[in-house]
């Protein structure tokens, strides 16, 4: 095992420049999650630590040392892909297998580590299956054990759960994070899905157009989001975001300054909920209700802006009408409209 | 069940007579007949004794196999047939390691200069084989390669079709397949052999075939190229069998019969690869 650090790290393709020189610790056994949209250079982050990608300017140390110019072979890295990578010619057994290819174990030690690993994800019973003949969850289990049994410093994900669905992606997410408990192995881990970075990681870096624009426990992100993209981005439905202009009149707010946005989560933003205490009370037209179960997420308009709010229970209040709610003390997010930085919580 | 039930039942099974299928299959028919009619006259020629030949017949009147003794005893036959085997085989091998070696470094490097060599060899796609033949005789005469299995064999063992086609499945190939391996610790050779070859085994197996029949009956160039008799290929021999005296029918059928063993074998052996070869090559192109 061993810590990544990434030191001023740029990636530039031809004169266009992908990545701006970050900067991150990741510690020995750490997890942490990359998370960004599309294009915000959180796969090319990955891969120049996977050694796939050149470095274009800073430094990147995996352990003590500086690797910037190594192979990603002699990294003792192992990454897992979004489309699993198995080779399709090859049973489970080999697969797996290939990953000690260039070891100098015996064959009774590859295989005694290729049966334990196949053990360990529930491979026991494919080993001799060919990739076509397993489901996706197995298939990438088999990718998982590929770079697993080499013992490697440190497992690099790149999207791995983007091709299982929904219910196949909440298993492996927890498999995942299961196996990272055991192993302790330093763990990166890129995806464009907040759900996974909250569920898996200790710790998320939030990437936009190349920048690092936050670092921190989940819980962390979600409580003190440090700008708009951030709070908007964690957290689902996402944070509710309104011109303090549109609120001018409304109860509660103490100043009406035009430059600020007001977040609210749609969670803290209760329909019918007692005005004492509460901070801000609004009123909007229902658009539509999403009925939930134990909750009804209700979309509306306040003056003009879209508004999601919570409606405890399974009742939906008729579309068109006029419905009240109310965010309590200190669960309102106030950001600069202009450089869109979090100015605290009220 | 009611008659009109059992009758309706009866009619879902029944085959109907479309115009457009019996036209289909009437040329189908008319092409299968005019495609195997020479085959089968091969094959009966080489049953008939030289005083029959030009008894037109399907069936011999008087068959024998003593063309078949006469050509395996008393000619170069077996020599020619090991002299086409050697070439064909020899020739298939190089274009499956080195178009594929060649296909594979365009399309998964990027380095400068690579599509301008991409192009490059596109471009002997366009030239005639017999605009070829001058150079590569004057090439093979400097370099005293006439008369020798080396000159018979240089001109194929790379071919631009074949980096072509390689090229082509190569780019199909995901390059994630190749960064897992690197990562995994693989040299390059390696990921192209372990890894990527067996990716494409479709299309090797069609280069593969079609290399080895286009060898196998290969005639201009190794008929150019070879004067003495014991380098001879098997089409250049069974020429050989028509000299001005006489066109001596029943042992160039004889041997024409032997010489598509091997052809047919590859045929039979690997048809499914054949014509899923065609189609990926037709898809791919």
């Amino acid at each position: 095992m061993a810590s990544i650090t990434l030191e001023k790290l740029v990636k530039r393709y031809d004169k266009v420049e992908a990545v701006h020189g970050i900067d991150l610790e990741i510690a020995d056994g750490e997890f942490v999650v990359l998370v960004g949209p599309s294009g915000c250079g959180k796969s090319t982050t990955l891969r120049m630590i996977a050694g796939l990608e050149e470095i274009s300017g800073g430094e990147l140390r995996i352990g003590d040392e500086i690797v910037n110019e190594r192979a990603p072979k002699q990294r003792n890295i192992a990454m897992v892909f979004q489309n699993y990578a198995i080779y399709p010619h090859m049973t489970v057994r080999e697969n797996i297998g290939f990953g000690l290819y260039t070891s100098s174990l015996s064959k009774d030690e590859k295989n005694a580590r290729i049966e334990e690993t196949g053990r360990i994800l529930g491979l026991t019973d494919y080993l001799d299956r060919r990739p076509a003949a397993l489901s996706g969850g197995q298939r990438q289990r088999v990718a998982i054990g590929r770079a697993m049994v080499r013992n490697p410093s440190a497992f690099l994900f790149d999207e791995p759960l983007s091709n299982l669905d929904a219910q196949l992606r909440a298993q492996m997410r927890i498999e995942i994070k299961k196996l990272h408990q055991d192993l302790k192995t330093t763990t990166v881990y890129v995806t464009h899905d907040q759900i996974e970075a909250m569920t898996m990681a200790d710790r998320i870096v939030v990437m936009k157009d190349g920048y690092i624009l936050q670092t921190g426990t989940p819980v962390d992100l979600y409580e003190n989001p440090a700008d708009v993209f951030t709070a908007r981005f964690i957290g689902t439905p996402s944070m509710n975001m309104i011109p303090m202009a549109a609120l001018a009149g409304k109860a509660g707010l103490p100043d009406h300054d035009p430059d600020i946005l007001v977040g609210v989560r749609p969670h803290d933003l209760i329909v019918n909920a007692p005005k004492e205490g509460a901070i801000l009370t609004i009123s909007g037209q229902v658009e539509a209700c999403e009925p939930l179960g134990p909750e009804t997420m209700v979309h509306m308009r306040v003056d003009g802006e879209p508004v999601i709010a919570t409606l405890p229970g399974n009742v939906a209040p008729p579309v068109g009408s006029i419905v009240e709610c109310s965010v309590e003390t200190g669960k309102l997010y106030l950001f600069d409209a202009k450089t869109e930085k979090g100015l605290g919580r009220k | 069940m009611t008659d009109t039930d059992r009758q309706e039942a009866l009619s879902r099974y029944r085959i109907k007579i479309q115009p457009g299928r019996i036209l289909i299959w009437t040329l189908l028919f008319i092409g299968g007949i005019v495609m195997i009619t020479p085959l089968l006259f091969m094959f009966s020629t080489s049953l008939k004794p030289a005083s029959d030949v030009y008894d037109l017949r399907l069936i011999p009147a008087h068959p024998t196999l003593s063309n078949y003794v006469a050509v395996l005893t008393s000619t170069g036959f077996v020599r020619w047939f090991f002299n086409s085997m050697l070439v064909a085989v020899s020739v298939t091998c190089s274009n499956v390691f080195f178009d594929s070696l060649v296909g594979y470094t365009l399309a998964k490097f990027r380095f400068r200069g690579r599509r301008f060599i991409f192009l490059a060899i596109l471009s002997t796609l366009m030239i005639p084989t017999e605009m070829l033949v001058i150079p590569w005789y004057l090439m093979s005469a400097n370099f005293g390669w006439l008369d020798t299995y080396w000159g018979i064999m240089f001109p194929g063992m790379m071919t631009g079709f074949g980096t072509f086609l390689m090229r082509q499945f190569f780019e199909g190939v995901p390059d994630d397949f190749m960064e897992a391996a690197r990562v995994d610790g693989m040299n390059e050779f390696v990921i192209w052999w372990k890894i990527a070859m067996p990716l494409v085994a479709p299309a090797l197996s069609a280069l593969a075939i079609f290399t080895f029949l286009g060898n196998w009956t290969a005639f201009f160039w190794p008929l150019i190229v070879t004067t003495s008799s014991e380098l001879y290929t098997l089409p250049v021999g069974l020429s050989s069998f028509a000299v001005e005296a006489a066109i001596q029918w029943e042992m160039i059928m004889t041997g024409a019969a032997l010489a598509t063993i091997p052809t047919l074998l590859v045929f039979l052996l690997f048809q499914r690869y054949i014509v899923r070869g065609v189609m990926l090559a037709g898809v791919k192109g």
